[in-house]
């Protein structure tokens, strides 16, 4: 399949991985920014290709994994309330909090549909006047545009049975939070593609040389990555700390700007709460309040609701690229995707579910991973 | 599996009396007060509900060697039987109907276990206000597959519910098989060094059915796979292949059908990406929608576990799509790993529940 099979092909994954050793003459830790980029690593072996020197973290752009706990739970809350048709993309439904999940809450009776668009969550509000359809609006800047499209259009139509629980999130203040937090050890970052596809990758720029990182904006593919590591890897040998773009075939450097003016539109730019790091300024977006009345958390009267996280999961961690899944006690143990302690366990794209799923050691076999399991400390 | 003999072993006699033993057992499952649809996946949820509920509940040799149907002999015939419920969303999808997938379902579930398909039984629960037109269709339907597969429909039944407590039309089939041959088919015959053989591209029954449920459109139109299998594994049989076990890889897929049987068989099984075929609009479909096809249902794809030196054979009878993706390995692990498509290896597990399609 085009630009699918050339990018997963063995001989040229080879040849990056040794352009790679070959220039690479100490050690050197990144981080990929996005649970797809990390999916993809752990699925692929991509890592297992790598010079042992270069380590690999997995960074906090998991949307299902960063998603707060009590944004769960007022999904789980709206949804079981009659009258009301709650709709949510696919990987959000299994995600565990407080008490239960959305698929738990179908169960017992509630009207979760699951959706492929926020449109069409509009479409089911359009054909159920008497309904209150709710949309689960979770994501990176990825995910902002569609959803500012569907609350822009039920203003623009009147379908005032439409509403959305807002938990965006956006990558470079989240970066920012690595970058100077006190234990940080990223020395270069593959950025995530399909977000700089919307936004662009001038953000990056000011980070780059703020603290001397170089940004490889890089795509989804086993190749896509490692030429996005072979491109970091250069400017640190060269001491560059430069923004440069692997995805071409997707991402210019201003982006996407009709898609940003919409976002810009409709959203504006809040504090959020992340799960697992806690809040983090400016790093989240929240419906303006020209379209306040689409925002399902004061329909509903849901927002002096707060929860406490459990501090038995480590995924704050991870998610910081502080530790590796298999450096936690309950990893595989205590914690399995029947019975995730956190959320970097329940998502696909969480980086404690991808290592389950594709490295897990069997207890017969040592486990796959030996060679960089002391990472960080 | 071994044969066994219908004789008083067989029958597991009830410890206590009946209302003592209900009142005092406690649900087995207790992380889930309510049954997720996930129970229903072929995930590890469902095998959970199997191996906690059903199977040391109704405990017995026959149910425990975990295959497609039960054999057993009677006289000196030996029989398979087994069953299967179709609920189906889209009733009528590219490809078939629930009434082709109700045949040619328990006339594959025979065929995997090595009988030659004989006699079905159809059970339907009707919702009040189906349409005569869609009925009837379906019954015809069931009628050709019957024929094509060389079954029969023989006994039935027939209840209808109120309107809103089902989705149209459920089928239950129940297929009986005779064995006519002296292998042992089942993962227990699986050897270190078997080859394992399967007989088309995968995912194509699966997308066919997320497409026209979701009115996902794409450019060109997934037919389902669905087909009877009894020929092909007849073939097999007839040409003196020595089949080891044979494994459909309906719900959960082909990656969830060799994680069963390596579990089972207690042997590790290694497979070959790039060796596993897949149709350009499926794995478009899967890309978009972020699903994998090696968890993606089948209604026409089985494996085939052949000694080595029987696998070009093998390969041959099954037909020019059929392909070699991987072998038995020792016993030193159950874990079923695959070269990737860029030459690293990886684990293969069996999915929790159904695959969710991804937010980005």
């Amino acid at each position: 399949m085009k630009y699918i099979d050339e990018y997963r092909d063995a001989k040229a994954a080879r040849q990056f991985a040794n352009a790679i050793a070959q220039i690479t003459t100490k050690p050197w830790t990144l981080m990929e920014v996005c649970g797809g980029q990390t999916h993809a690593i752990i699925k692929y072996g991509v890592d297992e290709l790598l010079p042992e020197n270069i380590t690999l973290l997995h960074g906090p752009g998991c949307p299902v994994c960063v998603t707060p706990v009590e944004l769960i739970d007022k999904a789980v809350e709206i949804s079981s309330r009659p009258d009301v048709v709650f709709t949510s993309f696919g990987d959000m439904m299994r995600v565990p909090g407080t008490n239960g999940d959305l698929l738990s809450s179908k169960a017992a009776g509630g009207d979760v549909r699951m959706v492929y668009s926020p449109l069409d969550a509009l479409k089911i509000a359009q054909e159920n006047p008497t309904k209150q359809v709710v949309f689960f609006a979770v994501g990176f800047e990825t995910t902002a545009p569609a959803n500012a499209m569907a609350v822009f259009q039920a203003k623009q139509r009147g379908i005032h049975n439409f509403s959305i629980l807002v938990s965006h999130v956006l990558v470079p203040p989240a970066i920012e939070a690595i970058l100077s937090s006190p234990g940080n050890r990223v020395q270069g970052f593959l950025a995530a593609g399909h977000v700089c596809a919307v936004v662009g990758y001038t953000e990056y720029e000011p980070l780059a040389q703020k603290y001397h990182v170089p940004f490889v904006v890089t795509g989804f593919e086993p190749i896509d990555i490692l030429q996005g590591v072979y491109m970091t890897i250069k400017q640190l040998e060269e001491g560059r700390a430069e923004v440069e773009n692997q995805y071409s075939r997707c991402v210019r450097r201003e982006g996407n700007l009709p898609a940003q003016q919409l976002v810009g539109d409709v959203f504006t730019i809040v504090p959020r709460k992340w799960r697992g790091i806690g809040e983090i300024p400016h790093s989240g977006l929240g419906l303006r309040e020209l379209y306040a009345e689409f925002d399902a958390e004061k329909r509903f009267g849901l927002t002096d609701y707060s929860v406490e996280e459990s501090s038995d999961c480590m995924s704050g961690l991870v998610l910081q690229g502080k530790r590796k899944p298999i450096e936690c006690p309950a990893f595989g143990t205590l914690c399995t995707p029947e019975h995730p302690l956190g959320a970097t366990m329940v998502s696909n794209e969480g980086a404690c579910a991808a290592y389950y799923r594709y490295r897990r050691p069997d207890a017969s076999e040592k486990p796959v991973l030996s060679k960089k399991a002391e990472v960080l400390s | 599996m071994n044969t066994v003999r219908l004789n008083e072993n067989l029958i597991t006699k009830p410890d206590v009396a009946l209302g003592t033993a209900f009142a005092s057992c406690p649900i087995p499952i207790s992380d889930y007060p309510n049954v997720l649809l996930a129970h229903g996946s072929g995930g590890k949820l469902m095998h959970s509900l199997l191996d906690k509920m059903m199977l040391p509940t109704f405990s017995n040799p026959l149910l425990e060697t975990s295959h497609d149907g039960a054999v057993f002999p009677v006289g000196n015939a030996k029989l398979a039987f087994t069953t299967d419920s179709y609920v189906v969303h889209p009733l009528f999808f590219p490809g078939g109907n629930i009434g082709t997938l109700a045949v040619n379902g328990t006339v594959n579930d025979l065929a995997m276990c090595g009988a030659r398909p004989l006699f079905l039984s159809a059970g339907f629960i009707l919702e009040e206000g189906l349409p005569m037109e869609t009925l009837w269709q379906i019954i015809q339907s069931m009628q050709q597959t019957a024929a094509v597969a060389g079954v029969q429909i023989v006994t039935g039944d027939t209840k209808v519910v109120d309107k809103g407590k089902g989705d149209g039309i459920f089928i239950n089939t129940t297929g009986v098989g005779v064995i006519e041959h002296n292998l042992t088919i089942a993962p227990s015959s699986v050897r270190s060094g078997d080859v394992i053989i399967i007989n088309g591209d995968i995912g194509r029954h699966g997308m066919a059915i997320m497409a026209a449920r979701e009115g996902l459109a794409f450019e060109s139109e997934i037919q389902s796979d669905c087909a009877p299998l009894a020929a092909s594994v007849m073939a097999l049989l007839d040409a003196h292949i020595e089949v080891h076990c044979l494994r459909d890889l309906t719900r959960g897929g082909l990656a969830s059908g060799l994680v069963e049987i390596a579990m089972n068989a207690g042997l590790g099984i290694h497979i070959v990406e790039n060796d596993i075929q897949i149709m350009e609009d499926v794995r478009g479909a899967c890309e978009i929608l972020g699903l994998d096809p090696m968890y993606v249902a089948n209604e026409g794809r089985f494996i085939t576990f052949v000694p080595a030196d029987q696998a070009e054979r093998t390969r041959a009878i099954l037909g020019d799509d059929a392909r070699v993706i991987g072998t038995v390995q020792d016993n030193s692990s159950t874990l079923v790993t695959m070269e990737s498509a860029i030459g690293t290896s990886r684990i293969v597990d069996m999915l929790s529940g159904e695959q969710l399609p991804r937010i980005c």
